[in-house]
């Protein structure tokens, strides 16, 4: 089956300064993928190639066979990340959300009545309708995170993207999101997020890509979230817990024991068991994976 | 009321009141996107962009507005891509491209003295010149730009909440961008009669940020934008005609003005609204 999205050997750079060096990937439709990477791994440059913002230096990003060469077809949903939206521009939530009816709404001032009915059901189906005449200033986080998916729902996308949806948000208010998300993905939507919120992404996004520059590995979480890729992927010490079938991820600050890591009620329940490859570069007694007693 | 029929008396008011009038609209309604860009400078640099314009024109004897409009549209089209294609912000690419167009006007005058006089009119407006045929052009360029932002409405409100997201939801920013610099540069054109090149940025600026003090609505922004320019246009001519001060400095006054009141009613309505929230707390 051909996939939505391809990137192909993709490598990318800001004025001859590396970022993406030889990335392949494949999203098909109704797949729920998220990238993981440290800072500066080349996370919002991929999303930007696949969005057709920027160009690779070699390779393609293909959308349903069709090269994506900066000229956007429309057909792709984008939430940016909050940091970057005018919270100041003077708009209501209901002006934002029909703005992704741009293209198909025609020249004008108005839209119709259709789209404004549409953009209403969104927002009711988001739980937001009730703030469709307010000004995007005058909302919590997870609200204006909202109104943003709302405008990229209204666009009938065949892929949604999302950059960062869990940064500058509470945990709960993140939880709720990627609930939304997984049962917007359960309704068909494909989506492809960046995060850096490693726990969350473990419990709500079914298909992981660990990036930086070049793709470290990429599978469910169960798979992909272990401490050799983690760390190779971070290029710093992390240590992996499972819990009741949870995955916990957490990075070893300046800590060498498992006492200093962990607090005393879970590393009473732990067993401590070696893993990682011949290869790894660190001694054995680092190699270790920390798993729940039953 | 015979104060306000008694100028009528004269051409060179009825003349000089419709562009006041025209231009005070033409530049309340485009001083909306310009300060929402946070392009507040541009307005300033590219009428003396123009002015260069102007001057070339003078010197090649090309008609006046294909040459200055000409000019100002490639200045605004050259900062913009500046902009987009270099690390140069909007702010230094204005400065270095306007600045060095205003010198090559600066440079011709000086090389030929003869017209120091006419471009004294365009520096600092003279609008007891105004015929009739001009004003009959700045009517056609008002209509014109009307048109282009009411067909482009959509378009260019969501290139000017966030070019990059509005590219990939289809928008041709390009080309809405381009769209904007030939609007631009034909207002300032517009208004130079009126307001002179030292003067256009105020117009183009106060109205707008004045009416972003008094409502958080883009479409209330900009009925109030284009409202107060020409309120601001058409008292600053009577004013101009009764206290014999300059036209275009009168009209720029007028607007500060209104931007002062503005900025103390929004401070009220700010307190007063803190004052009930509290009360609505207790």
């Amino acid at each position: 089956m051909r996939p939505l999205v391809e990137v192909r050997n993709v490598t990318f750079g800001y004025n001859a300064v590396p970022v993406l060096s030889d990335v392949s990937l494949h999203l098909h439709r109704g797949q729920f993928a998220g990238l993981v990477g440290p800072s500066g791994a080349g996370k919002t440059s991929l999303l930007k190639l696949v969005l057709g913002l920027l160009r690779p230096t070699r390779g393609a990003a293909v959308l349903e066979g069709e090269r994506i060469d900066g000229r956007q077809s429309g057909r792709i949903g984008y939430v940016p990340q909050l940091e970057t939206v005018d919270w100041n521009f003077p708009v209501t939530v209901e002006q934002v959300v029909l703005m992704g009816r741009v293209r198909r709404s025609g020249w004008g001032p108005w839209h119709s009545a259709a789209d404004r009915r549409e953009a209403r059901e969104v927002l009711e189906q988001l739980e937001i309708g009730s703030l469709a005449a307010r000004h995007i200033r005058a909302l919590s986080g997870g609200q204006q995170q909202r109104v943003f998916l709302a405008r990229a729902l209204l666009s009938r996308p065949d892929l949604l993207v999302l950059d960062e949806p869990t940064s500058g948000v509470d945990m709960r208010t993140a939880e709720t999101i990627l609930h939304l998300l997984a049962d917007l993905n359960r309704q068909g939507l494909t989506i492809l997020m960046t995060t850096h919120d490693l726990n969350a992404a473990a419990a709500h996004v079914p298909w992981l890509v660990c990036l930086n520059r070049t793709v470290v590995a990429e599978g469910p979480p169960d798979q992909v979230f272990t401490e050799a890729i983690l760390s190779e992927t971070y290029r710093s010490e992390m240590a992996v817990v499972r819990h009741n079938g949870a995955l916990l991820v957490h990075q070893r600050p300046h800590a060498h024991t498992l006492q200093e890591i962990l607090p005393q009620p879970v590393l009473g329940h732990l067993v401590v068991e070696p893993v990682g490859g011949q290869n790894s570069p660190r001694p054995l007694a680092e190699r270790v994976r920390y798993a729940v007693a039953d | 009321m015979q104060w306000l029929i008694e100028p009528f008396a004269y051409e060179f008011f009825r003349t000089g009141l419709s562009v006041a009038v025209l231009s005070g609209a033409l530049c309340g309604l485009l001083g909306v996107y310009i300060v929402l860009r946070g392009m507040s400078y541009i307005g300033h640099g590219l009428s003396h962009a123009i002015f260069g314009g102007a001057v070339v024109s003078y010197v090649m004897q090309w008609d006046f507005y294909v040459g200055a409009g000409l000019w100002g549209f490639l200045t605004a089209v050259l900062i913009n891509q500046t902009v987009r294609r270099t690390r140069i912000g909007a702010d230094a690419a204005i400065g270095v491209i306007t600045t060095a167009s205003f010198a090559v006007g600066v440079a011709l005058i000086s090389r030929y003295r003869r017209f120091t006089q006419s471009f004294d009119a365009a520096l600092f407006g003279n609008i007891l010149g105004v015929t009739w045929e001009q004003v009959g052009i700045v009517a056609a360029i008002a209509l014109l730009v009307a048109v282009a932002i009411l067909f482009l409405y959509k378009q260019l409100l969501f290139t000017t909440f966030d070019a990059e997201v509005a590219q990939v939801y289809g928008v041709r920013t390009q080309w809405v961008d381009t769209l904007f610099a030939l609007s631009l540069a034909a207002a300032i054109i517009a208004s130079m009669q009126v307001l002179g090149v030292t003067l256009i940025a105020a117009a183009l600026v106060i109205p707008a940020i004045t009416a972003r003090l008094l409502t958080d609505s883009f479409g209330r922004m900009m009925v109030l934008s284009v409202g107060l320019g020409v309120l601001c246009g058409a008292l600053g001519m009577y004013l101009s005609f009764y206290v014999d001060v300059a036209s275009g400095a009168t009209i720029v006054l007028l607007q500060a003005t209104a931007f002062a009141v503005a900025l103390v009613v929004s401070a009220l309505r700010r307190q007063v609204g803190s004052r009930l929230a509290h009360v609505h707390i207790d």
